[in-house]
């Protein structure tokens, strides 16, 4: 709430150091409660809903439930990430679905070479307009 | 009241790892990722150390940690004059052409690198119709640097399919700085989960910054970083004013909620000088979700309209507000079209409907049913890509956006300057763009007029409209400039005064208030001796949104009105020295809020000193209400002195190079 952990499928992320949730959130909103292994959400009016801990979470563990000040219960979307694309499930307070599929990057994840076939810095222009790589454009 | 100080005898004492480097990127969104990825080409051959501090994971970080569903600055076709001159008319006139053009003129190599590294960007297929990034990959269709169309939404946006944009982006950068950290030989030189709360300057050249301190949200330990120069592109302030949301729905900002003004108050408390800090971005958007309008208006081509049905930008309202705001008026800007919209909603007309219905039906008349399902999977990607908490609303609601309108809305004030705002700070141009003066100048593109200290993305002034490749862009622009000065200054040694021991204690003083105190009630929320961060934060949006135009007054404050939430203001600033955390989280909050504290105070002492309503529909001066180009067609600038407590404000002049 926000995001929530649906408490019989979060294992805690046993035997990591920190839950997957944890690691990703960008405001560090998910917390582990050691007594029982469980994350759950700290602070659920400083979630943005950016679904982070959602698309990450290895058990599916976790869903939003919709902002209570203006959502009427019982809508849902839930994504599904893999390497190259994301499915969609949008469920609405009347039950109806709809599913999509949209591509999230062309290439594989871990492949980026960041200089690869790109040119060597020259400092004899480091004081003009223009990157390492390609100069600016003209007009 | 008695001043709390710091000397660990409550809380524990943390470990403080001192970091030495060459150049020190605070920040790790889209700015500083792009930074990394130049930095480290220019550092490495050289033997300079490049490091990112980030307080997030630099994957999800930053404001396009979501992801996003365009690209909103991409010139290809366009002249970069062209661009200027949208930028100046939608900022009501007064902007940094030289910054503009520079950054025009460099935007496009960074959309090209996403489309190398994984992005996929939607091109236009042989029938006129769209292509996701997969279509377009497998029908062969050209990446945009060797001449691919992209599918425009409007003159300078494309879209994208940019669920991962950040992921690819962030990768790029962590690859680039891993390049540098083998090269240079260091264990270590990129830091997750650290939060910078304040930089101090060198102790022997008093305006040069030499260090930058933060710690740990996950260990006990404070970080000091010492570098001979940094990039800030710590990000914008969301949630200084009270939010229409004002429970769990507060999360739901329109801009990133943990975007906390640390990108102001770091360089504000440095010393370093701010512009246009007055201005501010009130994105009209659809209610309560704040999903984006943009691809709707420019893409799906739909019309805005008041409840009955009517245009609310022509007629008596336009007749009325070109009285007070022409020659703006006519160049029908977001704060104008803004102004407009309230003015019907303040007549009784509202609610204003974004008529999502009528767009539809009318693309349908030109398409199949394969396409029109391709165009339904479009828009709902819209909202899926960037605002998933709007697809979320939808879908409690029932809306079918093909057979009903929705709702928009102005929300609270935003502070930035990479969106459609340009609230930030003084920085030095390239230099080399003719007829700009020459004191737009002083040796290091988008450096501050702090030595050392480059800026760039939201907090870079008087230069909106970059979004999320600009920002890129800008932070490479910063990084070879910052580059460039290490080069040059070999000798200096980053050398600060202040002990490990002042530093830890200045950091960790929430931390022993609240140990300190604790036991005192039997409730730890209610303490008299303390203030816990959701009450700062809840105090401060009071002030803001009651004195300082938000939303509860329509936007509207004056001079009696400031000087007085001032006053408030103050009290609450003094009241920030007894901020109490009862953990590391909590210590990070205490930390930003006293961010946004800073942020806002500038932005109200702005707004005081310009006499004018420079940006109607984002704010009102009652006693000021029409643009007054004669008096304050400039700038305006200032400086706050931390140790004082003191600002100085003055009138730059404008100039305009683009004619």
């Amino acid at each position: 709430m926000p995001s929530f952990v649906i408490t019989e499928k979060c294992d805690g992320c046993k035997a990591q150091d920190k839950t997957a949730c944890q690691y990703i959130c960008p405001n560090d909103l998910m917390a582990l409660d050691r007594s029982i292994m469980k994350a759950y959400n700290q602070e659920a009016e400083q979630c943005w809903e950016c679904y982070n801990c959602v698309k990450i979470c290895p058990q599916q563990a976790i869903e939003v439930r919709a902002y209570q000040d203006f959502a009427p219960l019982g809508g849902n979307v839930i994504p599904m990430r893999g390497t190259d694309s994301i499915m969609w499930t949008v469920k609405f307070r009347n039950g109806s679905l709809k599913r999509f599929k949209f591509p999230i990057r062309t290439t594989p994840e871990g492949s980026i070479d960041p200089y690869a076939g790109k040119p060597e810095a020259d400092f004899s222009k480091i004081k003009s307009s223009g990157f390492f790589n390609a100069p600016a454009k003209a007009e | 009241m008695e001043k709390e100080t710091c000397t660990f005898s409550f809380c524990q004492k943390p470990e403080v790892i001192e970091v030495e480097t060459d150049l020190l990127l605070i920040g790790g969104g889209m700015a500083c990722c792009g930074a990394a990825f130049e930095a480290a080409r220019w550092a490495t051959p050289k033997g300079l150390k490049v490091t990112m501090v980030d307080k997030a994971a630099t994957d999800r970080s930053g404001a396009v940690a979501m992801g996003l569903s365009a690209i909103n600055t991409y010139l290809g076709e366009n002249k970069c004059a062209d661009y200027v001159k949208y930028v100046r008319a939608d900022l009501m006139g007064i902007v940094r052409e030289d910054l503009i053009y520079d950054l025009g003129r460099h935007v496009d190599d960074s959309v090209w690198l996403f489309e190398e590294w994984g992005l996929p960007i939607w091109k236009k297929a042989d029938d006129g119709f769209s292509l996701d990034g997969f279509q377009a990959r497998d029908a062969g269709k050209a990446m945009l640097k060797d001449g691919g169309t992209p599918v425009r939404s409007g003159k300078w946006q494309i879209m994208i399919n940019g669920e991962s944009y950040k992921v690819v982006v962030s990768e790029a950068a962590k690859a680039a700085l891993e390049v540098n950290r083998k090269a240079t030989g260091v264990a270590q030189n990129h830091y997750e989960r650290v939060f910078i709360v304040k930089l101090y300057k060198d102790a022997n050249d008093p305006n040069r910054v030499a260090a930058a301190a933060g710690f740990s949200v996950r260990e006990n330990k404070i970080y000091l970083f010492k570098a001979k120069a940094m990039i800030n592109a710590a990000g914008g302030a969301v949630n200084c004013f009270r939010p229409r949301s004002v429970a769990e729905g507060q999360g739901r900002a329109w801009y990133p909620v943990w975007n906390s003004g640390s990108g102001y108050a770091l360089g504000m408390q440095a010393g370093a000088e701010l512009t246009l800090m007055e201005n501010r971005f009130v994105p009209a958007r659809f209610k309560d979700g704040y999903g984006p309008v943009g691809a709707w208006f420019l893409f799906f081509k739909a019309k805005a309209t008041n409840a009955l049905g009517e245009d609310y930008c022509v007629g008596e309202n336009f007749e009325e507000t070109k009285k007070l705001y022409s020659p703006y008026a006519e160049k029908m800007g977001t704060a104008i079209r803004n102004h407009m919209m309230m003015m019907d909603m303040k007549k009784g007309k509202g609610p204003i409907w974004m008529n999502t219905h009528h767009a539809m039906a009318e693309l349908a008349t030109k398409m199949d049913a394969k396409r029109i399902k391709h165009l339904e999977a479009e828009a709902w990607e819209d909202f899926l890509d960037m605002a998933i908490g709007q697809a979320g609303l939808w879908a409690c609601k029932n809306v079918e956006p093909d057979k009903e309108p929705s709702e928009i809305m102005p929300t609270e004030p935003y502070l930035l300057g990479s969106h459609a705002g340009c609230a930030g700070f003084w920085c030095s141009g390239p230099g080399d763009i003719p007829g700009t003066p020459k004191e737009w100048f002083w040796g290091y593109n988008r450096m501050s007029t702090v030595k050392g200290l480059f800026m760039a993305g939201d907090v870079v002034g008087a230069s909106g409209h970059k979004f999320s490749s600009g920002s890129h862009a800008e932070g490479r622009i910063a990084a070879k400039a910052a580059i460039a000065l290490i080069l040059d200054e070999p000798n200096f040694k980053p050398t600060i005064t202040k002990t490990n021991d002042e530093i830890s204690g200045e950091l960790y003083l929430p931390y022993e208030v609240f140990e300190k105190y604790k036991v005192y009630s039997t409730d730890p929320l209610i303490n008299p001796n303390y203030i816990r961060p959701k009450m700062l934060q809840a105090r401060l949006q009071k002030i803001s949104d009651e004195y300082f135009g938000g939303i509860s007054t329509w936007y509207m404050t004056s001079k009696t009105m400031l000087t007085e939430g001032l006053k408030l203001l103050e009290v609450l600033k003094e009241d920030a020295n007894k901020m109490a955390a009862g953990n590391l989280h909590e210590l990070m909050r205490c930390w930003e809020n006293y961010h946004r504290i800073l942020s806002v105070e500038a932005h109200a002492r702005h707004i005081l000193f310009r006499e004018e309503s420079r940006y109607p529909g984002y704010y009102y001066r009652g006693d000021f209400l029409a643009i007054d180009d004669k008096n304050w067609k400039c700038f305006v600038n200032s400086t706050y002195d931390a140790e004082k407590n003191t600002w100085e404000l003055k009138k730059v002049p404008y100039v305009e190079i683009f004619a």
